[in-house]
């Protein structure tokens, strides 16, 4: 296999874009990766959306935006794995570069998902979920989230103050990322405050309904090192799978598709965890921060909420969590999710996270791990400064 | 000078509280209250809809007016809920005030904005010329469907206003509409309940179009906030007028006494019109009054008010406005509520 870079990265201000349309928001940020990248044509393109046809009645994307963003012809497709579509469009392209099929590939996500009500959103969400033994019984994702943050908390004796951490610290980061739907700081206390959605989960351990896109352009390092651009390289991919229904598990306390999907991306990076600078994680809920650290292996089970009430995870931190602001407080537009982390990965390697957000002690390596619904798709990928 | 001559209000009696409809939805009262800034809000009886309570108004309107009703010379009802889908409000308003048949008779719908559209109109004809008198009504027995968020707040009630050139109580200095085709909340006929674009109400709609009524009339009237007394915006929600009036650089005593929606609910076509009423209530000569209608689709008119001297002589002729609100008040239950509101369906 060819060695891969990412050399251009495309994001746009994620929030509640009512005067934008689904291909809009695309083209913004895939324009932006073209011009950060430097180059005029792409080979093929990927794009990863969970749900157009239920969001905005638009599927069959990838012919769609790829003539919208100026390449019509190319190959192009529309990849999906729930919330984890923008992760699997990322890999999808890195196959492709790698295994010399083309040499300059995008991978992109989007997802427009205010065009509906806030019932219908929650509805396409649970499509992620398995309709015959979770759905048809009115489940949706905030329940099977807190059901696991339940179940967490009484094993563990996990305290409120402790889940509270995350959101937290999510915004605290969130707060100096311009493409962030909500770049402000919270309170602790404004967690336990909120409304409650679940419990135990209140509204500011949700992860929000977001519009917004994400863009990454990735080629061979040969190519990269000819445009001289800085070049990130891809070292591991790994992806993994588990039952799609929360109690087909053996546990609830740790996700087992994270795991497999880490293990295997650090296998071939030829990493440890402890190797890592700093990751980016599917906090779609705080409990969710707190189980995928854990079984990253960064911390042991049951000691994640506590890493994060103790601020191991903040920027400054021993491993910095979310320094774009997550899920939580960067939004969750989720085709667009995976690969919006691998643009904060990428910027955080470059040195170029704005507004004090940069990480110090110049990163070398960085992790990005995207989840799809209750964690029956993860993919992760290890990336590495040349 | 062309401006109000007489104004009245009329508030149903009974309320329900947030925390009675919370109960049978299962829903948290607390955030209810906290994040809609609501305690209670009005309930029309069986006997009440949008035409008893515009007569009651009206004739408030006439004993501050201190008028003949025969010289009225337009009638106009503003209301999403005119109790007839063809059959006008107003012309039995118009008969139950005694102002038939020498007049101009019209029903206006307008979302939440059907009240101030009417006074809109109204202010025109009597500036024309074109007759005396015109009487402009914005009243509602508004609908939310069950277990919306909608139910914890569409209420009843209405206002009316007369407008006239002589013996004005407050002048109508200047005029402001702002428009756009915004959909975030409608109905179609044959439904009962209205349907909303849920947070899309909020930003791009209410805020983005009052701000844009308010940045307008600023403009032309060459003012800025601090030149008002009073402003009184479209309530929709105890929430939104505070946070639209912050905005817009206004201070929440400039906001108070036109501020009903925590203890009546939306009136709809009555909200900024019933507002109005409070404020005129506790104005003084020379005041300066600031208002801003909203009606989703969606649209803002807005009015700069200058009060006369007149003010003092006709504030107490009819009842004022926070005693409708506050006082002799009878709550009902849930069940008794669903009664009146026709949420209970019987074969015929």
């Amino acid at each position: 296999m060819r060695e891969v870079a990412v050399i251009g990265i495309g994001i746009m201000k994620w929030g509640e874009l009512w005067e934008k349309s689904f291909r809009n928001i695309f083209s913004e940020a895939a324009l932006n990766a073209i011009d950060d990248a430097g180059v005029d044509h792409i080979d093929s393109l990927y794009v990863g959306c969970m749900s157009g046809g239920l969001f905005v009645g638009q599927e069959h994307v990838g012919a769609i935006m790829a003539d919208y963003i100026g390449q019509k012809h190319i190959p192009a497709a529309h990849v999906e794995s729930a919330c984890a579509s923008g992760g699997l469009s990322f890999r999808q392209a890195y196959m492709e570069v790698a295994s010399g099929m083309s040499d300059i590939v995008m991978a992109g996500g989007v997802e427009k998902m205010t065009d509906v009500s806030g019932d219908g959103a929650t509805y396409a969400l649970a499509t992620a979920a398995d309709q015959d033994y979770e759905v048809f019984h009115g489940v949706t994702f905030p329940g099977l989230y807190a059901m696991m943050a339940r179940a967490y908390m009484k094993k563990y004796k996990t305290t409120r103050a402790q889940l509270s951490a995350v959101p937290y610290k999510a915004h605290l980061n969130g707060s100096k990322n311009p493409y962030a739907q909500y770049p402000f700081p919270i309170k602790l206390k404004d967690v336990e405050n909120g409304v409650m959605v679940a419990d135990p989960l209140h509204i500011l351990d949700c992860s929000p309904i977001t519009d917004g896109a994400a863009a990454v352009i990735l080629t061979t390092v040969d190519i990269a090192k000819k445009l001289k651009k800085p070049i990130i390289k891809i070292i591991g991919s790994g992806m993994a799978t588990d039952t799609i229904a929360l109690h087909q598990r053996e546990t609830l306390t740790s996700l087992k598709s994270t795991e497999l999907a880490g293990e295997r991306a650090l296998k071939m990076a030829g990493k440890k965890i402890d190797n890592v600078d700093l990751i980016e994680v599917h906090d779609c809920f705080s409990i969710a921060e707190i189980i995928v650290t854990e079984s990253l292996g960064l911390f042991k089970p049951g000691q994640g909420a506590k890493a994060a009430a103790d601020g191991l995870t903040a920027l400054d931190g021993k491993i910095p969590v979310n320094t774009s602001g997550g899920l939580k407080a960067k939004g969750h537009p989720v085709g667009a999710t995976g690969i919006g982390q691998v643009v904060e990965i990428v910027k955080q390697l470059r040195g170029e996270a704005e507004n004090g957000r940069q990480i110090k002690g110049n990163p070398k390596v960085g992790m990005a791990q995207n989840m799809g619904g209750s964690g029956a798709s993860a993919v992760v990928h290890i990336l590495e400064v040349a | 000078m062309v401006g109000i001559v007489g104004y009245g209000a009329m508030i149903p009696r009974h309320r329900i509280k947030v925390e009675e409809i919370a109960k049978v939805w299962g829903a948290d009262a607390p955030s209810y209250k906290r994040g809609l800034m609501l305690e209670q809000k009005s309930v029309p009886t069986p006997d009440i809809d949008t035409i008893t309570l515009s007569v009651e108004a009206a004739k408030n309107a006439i004993r501050r007016a201190e008028i003949d009703p025969k010289d009225i010379g337009a009638v106009y009802v503003g209301s999403e809920s005119h109790p007839y889908a063809v059959k006008p409000s107003g012309t039995t308003v118009a008969e139950a005030i005694g102002c038939v048949p020498d007049c101009h008779c019209a029903d206006f719908e307008f979302a939440c904005k059907a009240g101030s559209e009417a006074m809109f109109v109204t202010l025109a004809l009597v500036k024309s010329g074109y007759m005396k008198y015109a009487l402009a009504v914005g009243a509602d027995t508004s609908q939310g469907a069950p277990g919306d968020a909608l139910e914890y707040s569409a209420s009843a009630g209405a206002a009316a206003f007369i407008m006239g050139t002589k013996n004005v109580i407050a002048e109508a200095v200047h005029t402001f509409s702002f428009m756009t085709d915004t959909p975030d909340f409608w109905r179609r006929e044959h439904e009962f309940y209205p349907q909303h674009g849920g947070r899309f109400t909020g930003e791009p709609a209410y805020f983005r179009t009052i701000s844009g009524a308010a940045v307008g009339i600023l403009k032309k009237a060459n003012m800025k906030p601090g030149d008002f007394k009073y402003v009184v915006f479209h309530q929709p929600n105890g929430k939104f007028p505070l946070r639209v009036g912050k905005m817009l650089g206004f201070k929440k005593e400039q906001i108070t006494p036109g501020w009903l929606t925590p203890r009546l609910g939306n009136t709809y076509s009555g909200s900024s019109p019933l507002g109005l009423t409070s404020t005129l209530d506790v104005s003084k000569p020379g005041d300066m009054i600031l208002m801003i209608s909203y009606g989703s689709g969606a649209g803002s008119d807005a009015f700069v008010w200058r009060v006369t001297d007149r003010i003092n002589d006709v504030r107490d002729k009819a009842v004022h406005t926070v005693k409708l609100l506050d006082e002799n008040q009878f709550y009902v239950d849930y069940g008794t509520y669903a009664k009146y509101r026709h949420k209970i369906l019987k074969n015929k």
